[in-house]
């Protein structure tokens, strides 16, 4: 099978690799890159907990394929924190405790980072709307949305 | 093991420390079962039958094995036989045997060198199957002539004639039933139906296995209880338990389905084979068709009722389909069906009955939620019936401490009576209703587990501790294992760390389920800081030249105590540990315990609810879950918890079901079709905790994982059949549903 070769970056690194036509950028990712802080909760764009953004834009990376990734900039929550410098959302989920398992969590992350991107001052409806493509077992999302309404609002303060 | 929380003042319990795996799952470094990679490695993928009943003719995969990179190929054959009936039911829903008993059984298993390569294979594997009669539902495999999975499964010492699908009958209850409806002002008599669901947890099924040439073996799994997955792994393959090494991934979930195997066998038999690590993943596809659903219910529920609300006695008959297998799930729907309240005359009975499904898996009190719901919505149109408060009609007959509970034991202290009038007096219950909205009420009930378990801890040279302990932590148990040290140790929480070991690093645990973890590892962990604390008196005594009952601790520091009090300076954990080499060595606590005084658990739950009568749309205004943890730990987590709980519960009650068509096969098998609770279909969840403390724990917890689930299918459904002014008696009551009962 004839690979591809595909240049482009990832979380502001120069990235090169080559994929099989229908592998998928969430493959890459997981399997090549060793970005594994992406996960696969379904394969078909229904749980959320592949979300990258490219170009800023939320994905799912499960829907995206490798070879479309090339010249774009695709960010992952490996790329969330400033090094040592967690972003408030990563310090606000964790204060409020809004992961038990944590599958769900960089999927929400990266949501949630695209969202306060766009809108900076969501309602809680907004919030639970812009989320509702990412699922989450185990919280019933009450802590996670008043974590994002937190970070949101210090954001703002900042 | 005496409750000591009346003379403690707690310094570190019932704060809200961060979690020490926090950073790592908020920054993609925590490795789940599918992050995990070993060199060399293979992919692994399993075939499924494509039948929902089939005789396995024959299987020839000679193709697959002549395909460029495929390495092993496995089928029944390549399993030892399991050890009792369980563990062979275990086993053959694995891998099928002589027959696919359901969409989805295992037929046959495949390793190659890429996941394209192994797919591919799967295609070239020729199965032969005759195709059988299947049956998916209550109703038709108790019929005379129905189609039987396995006729020695019946259940044993059934009367004549019980059809043959049928397994596990079950029967509880005391008192005279004739004489408590003969006292009743009112009966109602009432059939409700409830659907399969699934667990749902994001995280599919993922393991990689690595077994050498030597026949040694190393597993890495996402499990509940790497120990269980060891001992049916062991047993599956023919090895003995030191063989074998489990470690446990980060979990993405479980809930009860993540404590039998499925794929973990298969991966170590194709490594067995290969001779190479494999690594396996389930797709969600796989996940619904093959891994644990629920039962799906049919029950019919007969409560009596004085004007004043006493119940005079109650009877309810369960039927619970538990897929393939024989399944004791209805045992714990017929103990939990009245078990919130003080009956004179009660008998819950039931039994299971094999379908041609999914091998039925726990799910967060299993059984629980299908036992409890009948009977109380029934309970429900008695108070509408009679104009009745429903908290009310709770309160008069809610079990208390000495209740001769409906399944057999007399209760110790609970808290059903605190939680409800906690219910009562909150803003929520006194919250106007608008035009067709509903506000539906509902207990439930949990016994909890606590069961075998094991935790060692070292004390650092610098003052630091490592607790090492075996449960897989699902929703911040390190955080409450950490904390627990900490407090009985008198050392900050941040000089803990608190790791989950391998099956080889210290004894058996029993897995993270029954709400056990924060009960029994805590109380592990309690014990085994005493443990330390008592090696590091002995010591101290030592240096002072003192008895060592002369030598207490407290705040973290060895005291002279008695006469000898004042005489010498306190020595700090940190300033013992420095010299413990000189005193005698490393110092260590460790503690092993069959714990069996889990307190029961009660929780309460209130939901108002808004139904569009146009289309039957409903929507959750508001809902607030209290429930007795006991002692709450970490209050966060316990919050977490009960909010988890009662959306799991929601979605229950409102959109998931497994759906089988005529043909046997599952019709919706991926999260589009099988709907969870999204963030915009929810409302906030309020959690009130309330603390009762179990008088079997050194701190007073009880488990709170499990119970939450349990109230929300009868409170949504309550308010939903009073949003509507007509009683629901069948769930899901997705739109469809509740507009057909609004227009019928
Ligand atoms: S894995 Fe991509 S949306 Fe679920
Ligand atoms: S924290 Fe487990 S799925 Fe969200």
């Amino acid at each position: 099978m004839n690979k591809i070769h595909v240049t482009t970056t990832v979380n502001g690194d120069p990235v090169e690799y080559l994929c099989e036509p229908q592998e998928t950028l969430l493959d890459v990712l997981r399997n090549q890159l060793r970005l594994t802080g992406a996960k696969e909760g379904c394969g078909t764009g229904d749980c959320g907990a592949c979300s990258v953004t490219l170009n800023g834009r939320l994905v799912c990376s499960c829907l995206v394929l490798a070879a479309e990734a090339g010249g774009q900039e695709v960010a992952t929550v490996e790329g969330i924190a400033d090094g040592d410098n967690l972003h408030i959302l990563q310090k606000k989920i964790l204060e409020h405790a809004a992961l038990q398992c944590g599958v769900c969590t960089p999927g929400i992350l990266v949501a949630a980072k695209a969202l306060l991107e766009k809108h900076p001052d969501p309602t809680e409806v907004e919030a639970r709307y812009w989320l509702a493509g990412n699922l989450c077992r185990c919280t019933g999302y009450d802590k996670i949305i008043t974590a994002v309404m937190d970070a949101a609002a210090e954001m703002r303060g900042a | 093991m005496a409750l000591d929380t009346e003379k403690r003042e707690f310094k570190i319990i019932g704060t809200r420390p961060l979690r020490p795996d926090g950073i790592d799952k908020v920054t993609g470094r925590a490795l789940y079962g599918a992050d995990m990679v070993a060199p060399g490695m293979l992919e692994g993928k399993i075939l499924r039958s494509p039948h929902a009943h089939a005789r396995i003719v024959s299987i020839d995969a000679s193709a697959a094995l002549a395909l460029q990179g495929v390495k092993a190929v496995v089928t029944a054959s390549d399993f030892s036989e399991a050890k009792g009936e369980l563990m062979q039911n275990i086993l053959e829903n694995c891998m099928a045997q002589d027959k696919a008993l359901y969409h989805g059984h295992a037929v046959a298993a495949v390793a190659a060198t890429s996941e394209t390569i192994a797919k591919q294979a799967l295609k070239l594997i020729k199965v032969d199957y005759e195709v059988l009669p299947h049956v998916t539902e209550i109703e038709d495999a108790v019929k005379p002539d129905a189609p039987v999975l396995r006729p020695d499964r019946r259940a044993k010492g059934a009367p004549e004639g019980t059809p043959a699908n049928i397994t596990n009958l079950s029967n509880f209850g005391h008192g005279d039933l004739e004489a408590g409806f003969a006292k009743a002002d009112l009966i109602i008599e009432r059939s409700f139906r409830t659907e399969s669901t699934h667990q749902g947890y994001i995280e599919p099924h993922a393991c990689l296995a690595s077994m050498g040439p030597d026949g040694k073996a190393d597993l890495w799994c996402c499990t509940q209880g790497h120990y269980a997955v060891r001992d049916m792994c062991a047993s599956f393959l023919g090895m003995s338990l030191s063989q074998l090494r489990v470690t446990a991934s980060e979990i993405g979930g479980g809930f009860g389905g993540k404590t039998v195997v499925f794929i973990e066998p298969v991966a170590l038999a194709l490594s067995r084979k290969a001779g190479k690590p494999v690594k396996m993943a389930m797709t969600r596809e796989e996940v619904f068709k093959a891994s644990g659903p629920t039962p799906s219910s049919l029950a019919d529920i007969k409560i009596g009722m004085t004007k004043g609300g006493k119940i005079t006695a109650a009877h309810a008959k369960l039927r619970f389909q538990g897929g393939a297998f024989p399944s004791g799930t209805i045992d714990l729907g017929a103990m939990c069906a009245f078990a919130a309240y003080d009956l004179e005359a009660v008998r819950a009975e039931g039994f299971n009955v094999m379908t041609n499904r999914p091998r039925e898996a726990a799910y967060r009190a299993p059984g629980a939620p299908i036992g409890v719901y009948p009977v109380e919505a029934l309970i429900d149109e008695l108070c509408i019936e009679l104009g009745l408060d429903p908290l009310d009609v709770r309160l008069l007959n809610a079990a208390d401490k000495g209740t001769k509970s409906s399944y057999g034991p007399t209760f110790e202290a609970i808290g059903l009576k605190a939680t409800l009038e906690a219910a009562k007096a909150h803003r929520h219950y006194n919250t106007p209703l608008g035009p067709n909205q509903g506000r539906g009420v509902s207990c439930g009930f949990w016994f909890n587990f606590g069961g075998s378990t094991s935790v060692s801890m070292s004390v650092n040279d610098d003052g630091t501790v490592a607790v090492t302990e075996g449960n897989p932590d699902i929703g911040g148990s390190r955080a409450s294992v950490g904390m627990m040290a900490a407090e009985e140790l008198g050392i900050p929480y941040e000089n803990i760390r608190t790791i989950v070991a391998d099956t080889n690093s210290i004894g058996f645990n029993d897995p993270t389920h029954g709400s056990r973890v924060t009960f029994s590892v805590g109380l592990a962990t309690i014990e085994a800081a005493r443990d330390a604390i008592k090696k590091m008196c002995t010591r101290v005594a030592k240096i002072w030249d003192i008895d060592p009952d002369a030598v207490m601790w407290e705040d973290g520091h060895a005291r002279p105590a008695g006469e000898n009090a004042g005489n010498y300076e306190p020595m700090s954990l940190a300033e013992i540990a420095a010299i413990a080499s000189k005193t005698g060595g490393p110092i260590a606590g460790h503690y092993e315990v069959n714990a069996d005084s889990a307190g029961v658990s009660f929780g309460v739950h209130l939901a108002d609810i808004e139904v569009d009568p146009e289309t039957g749309f409903s929507t959750v205004l508001r809902y607030t879950v209290f429930q007795d943890a006991g002692k709450a730990i970490h209050p966060a987590y316990v919050e977490g918890q009960m909010q988890g709980g009662a959306a799991q519960g929601i979605g229950w009650a409102m959109n998931e079901e497994y759906i089988y068509g005529k043909d046997g096969l599952l019709q919706n098998a991926g999260f589009l079709d099988y709907r969870i609770p999204v963030a915009s279909d929810l409302p906030p969840i309020e959690a009130v905790i309330l603390e009762i403390p179990n008088p079997g724990h050194p701190y007073g917890v009880r488990g709170v994982g499990e119970t939450a689930i349990v109230p929300p299918l009868a409170a949504v459904s309550n308010a939903v059949s009073r949003a509507i002014g007509k009683r629901m008696r069948a769930l899901p009551m997705s739109p469809p549903k509740i507009l057909k009962v609004i227009k019928g």
